[in-house]
């Protein structure tokens, strides 16, 4: 239950809006949500719907709607590639294609071992720094910019081993 | 280097500490209008400094601010964080590197319309700006310069940060409130405009973050000042963010009026491998396709000169295309974005981003008749009008644009010598 495990955060999002206004906090309740698999449970949308008095399919038709919530647990470790038009003009579709080779994977799937799902993603607002992905995880979003395929192999490597420990 | 004014950070180190910024004047002009000016004192000063919106739009800043409703209370502030066209990638800079000019600039926002308290809708990727304007916003309240009873007057501001979760129609201002209240984020019918309705149905004032962090200055170093640099209409510096087949990409804050020129060749460093710069999209994906020829090149880059080019300056997100490139793969990945950035309210644009995406795919496949194209410049020509929002009218830009100015890319995709319309019903039918 996320009531009992993030009361403090619960109650500190809450804050931040009108009394009368509680709706406001279903996509930070959400990143919560998400925090501990990855992705939404039904469970999840129904204590949040009751939270914020709001129903559960409220909730869904959000997470439905936002592309970085999810309601089927993939990969621990989401590697995001933009390969918008600033970024493809700068090589990001044949690093996506290479990097995916690399981990035996299409774009959209996910490695064998159930740890990294690769997936082309919209505008990062990294336009410059390209070949460029995020990685999205439990412990938030964090940015990989002017990348290589092998740099990038690297860091996934490296996020894989911080995930086994974890 | 002439100073810079937004992105004061490259040449002040460390800028992003509360301290740093206060040794260079940070917060003076929040206290100097919370304790000497009435609001309206501060509205006039940007309305006559001739700041317009940098999110794209172009709108004289103060005299939105003018707009808002006295007789419906409480007011709002809502900063447009969202930044999410492809090609623009300025706010996020400032917001990392310069984030207390921007945080002033909210602040004399709202207290120039009177509001209590400020919100900074980020997309959802900016998790961590996010973090980061958290902890210097609880900074600024144990300075005492946000939260009750700001230097001993009765003015009191809270600022907080909401995310968004990866949906470009959110940088739209109604689908960005729509959002916040927790719904999807669609656009509003307009009027009523979100001034008189807003954020829960309030007054509410939305401004891009480039635009915000603008203030300050304005309000220290005068208007007359802020007149003085840029164009007689598009006065100020500007952010641009140029990307795409250049030596050097990255931001550049130089003065609006700075030619395509100045900024692809001079700072950008011009073309690499000896390539010739064929296209520019001066608004990002938004953007109509700009044929870079000596003209285009010389054009200066403000609201009045880009339209003299068929073309809008927009968020002033230069992507530059060249001549390896042929422009039907550029739509190709232009009308992928719109389709699935869709929000899906208005038919026109749903169903019209989805069917331009399979007739791109096939043309740029090789698997379409010239009678395809023109469907597309068809459909592209059927959404225009007929939405709510502009994403639809971004989404052709680069589509009737590119037919009617690139045609040879086009005719080069498609089969002549096949029957056309057995071409498309077989096409169909895959």
């Amino acid at each position: 239950m996320l009531a009992e495990k993030y009361a403090a955060e619960i109650e500190n999002i809450l804050a931040k809006y009108p009394p009368d206004q509680k709706r406001s906090a279903v996509m930070p309740l959400l990143y919560l949500a998400q925090r501990e698999d990855g992705y939404v449970t039904k469970e999840d949308m129904a204590e949040i719907g009751g939270i914020l008095g709001i129903t559960s399919t409220d909730v869904a038709s959000i997470v439905g709607f936002y592309t970085l919530f999810y309601d089927q647990p993939e990969g621990d470790i989401r590697i995001q590639v933009c390969n918008d038009l600033p970024c493809a003009l700068r090589g990001a579709d044949e690093f996506l294609e290479q990097l995916c080779e690399n981990l035996g994977v299409k774009v959209g799937g996910t490695t064998q071992d159930g740890s990294v799902t690769v997936e082309a993603v919209m505008c990062l607002a990294a336009c410059d720094k390209a070949p460029m992905f995020q990685v999205q995880s439990g412990e938030g979003i964090a940015y990989h910019e002017n990348q290589t395929v092998s740099s990038a192999l690297e860091a996934i490597e490296a996020l894989r081993k911080k995930e086994a420990l974890a | 280097m002439s100073d810079l004014i937004l992105l004061r950070h490259r040449q002040i180190p460390d800028l992003n500490q509360l301290d740093v910024y206060r040794q260079h004047g940070g917060f003076e002009a929040f206290q100097k209008a919370v304790t000497t000016m009435n609001p309206y004192a501060v509205t006039d000063e940007v309305k006559d400094s001739g700041l317009r919106g940098r999110g794209g739009a172009g709108f004289p800043t103060g005299l939105k601010w003018t707009f808002i409703d006295t007789e419906n209370w409480p007011h709002y502030v809502v900063a447009n964080a969202d930044e999410s066209e492809p090609g623009t990638f300025k706010d996020r800079e400032i917001m990392e590197g310069n984030p207390f000019q921007f945080l002033e600039g909210v602040a004399l926002a709202a207290y120039a319309i009177e509001a209590a308290e400020a919100y900074v809708y980020l997309r959802g990727e900016f998790w961590q700006i996010a973090d980061q304007l958290d902890r210097q916003i609880s900074e600024l309240e144990a300075a005492g310069l946000l939260g009750d009873k700001l230097f001993d007057t009765d003015y009191s501001l809270r600022i907080y940060t909401h995310l968004g979760a990866g949906a470009y129609i959110c940088g739209e201002e109604t689908a960005l409130l729509e959002s916040m209240e927790g719904k999807l984020g669609q656009p509003r019918l307009r009027p009523p405009f979100p001034p008189s309705y807003g954020l829960y149905g309030k007054p509410t004032v939305v401004n891009n973050v480039e635009t915000l962090t603008n203030v300050p200055l304005i309000i220290t170093r005068g208007a007359d000042w802020y007149n003085s640099i840029g164009t007689e209409k598009s006065t100020g510096p500007k952010i641009f963010s140029l990307s795409g087949r250049v030596n050097k990409p990255g931001n550049y804050e130089l003065p609006l009026g700075t030619t395509f020129r100045e900024l692809i060749f001079e700072h950008g460093g011009g073309i690499p491998d000896g390539r010739q710069v064929k296209a520019i999209m001066a608004a990002g994906a938004s953007s109509s396709l700009i044929i870079a020829n000596d003209e285009a090149l010389d054009t200066p880059m403000d609201y009045e000169s880009v339209p003299n080019v068929g073309a809008q300056l927009g968020s002033a997100s230069i992507i530059v295309i060249d001549d390896s490139v042929s422009i039907d793969w550029v739509l190709r990945k232009t009308l992928h974005f719109f389709s699935h950035e869709s929000c899906g309210k208005c038919t026109p644009c749903r169903e019209g981003t989805f069917w331009m995406k399979h007739i791109i795919d096939r043309v740029h496949q090789g698997e379409a008749a010239w009678s395809d194209v023109e469907l597309l410049n068809e459909v592209a020509l059927q959404i225009k009008g007929k939405c709510l929002c502009a994403l639809g009218e971004f989404a052709i830009e680069a589509v009737t644009s590119g037919i009617q100015r690139f045609e040879p890319d086009f005719r080069a995709k498609v089969s002549e010598s096949s029957d056309e319309d057995e071409l498309l019903v077989e096409s169909e039918k895959a």
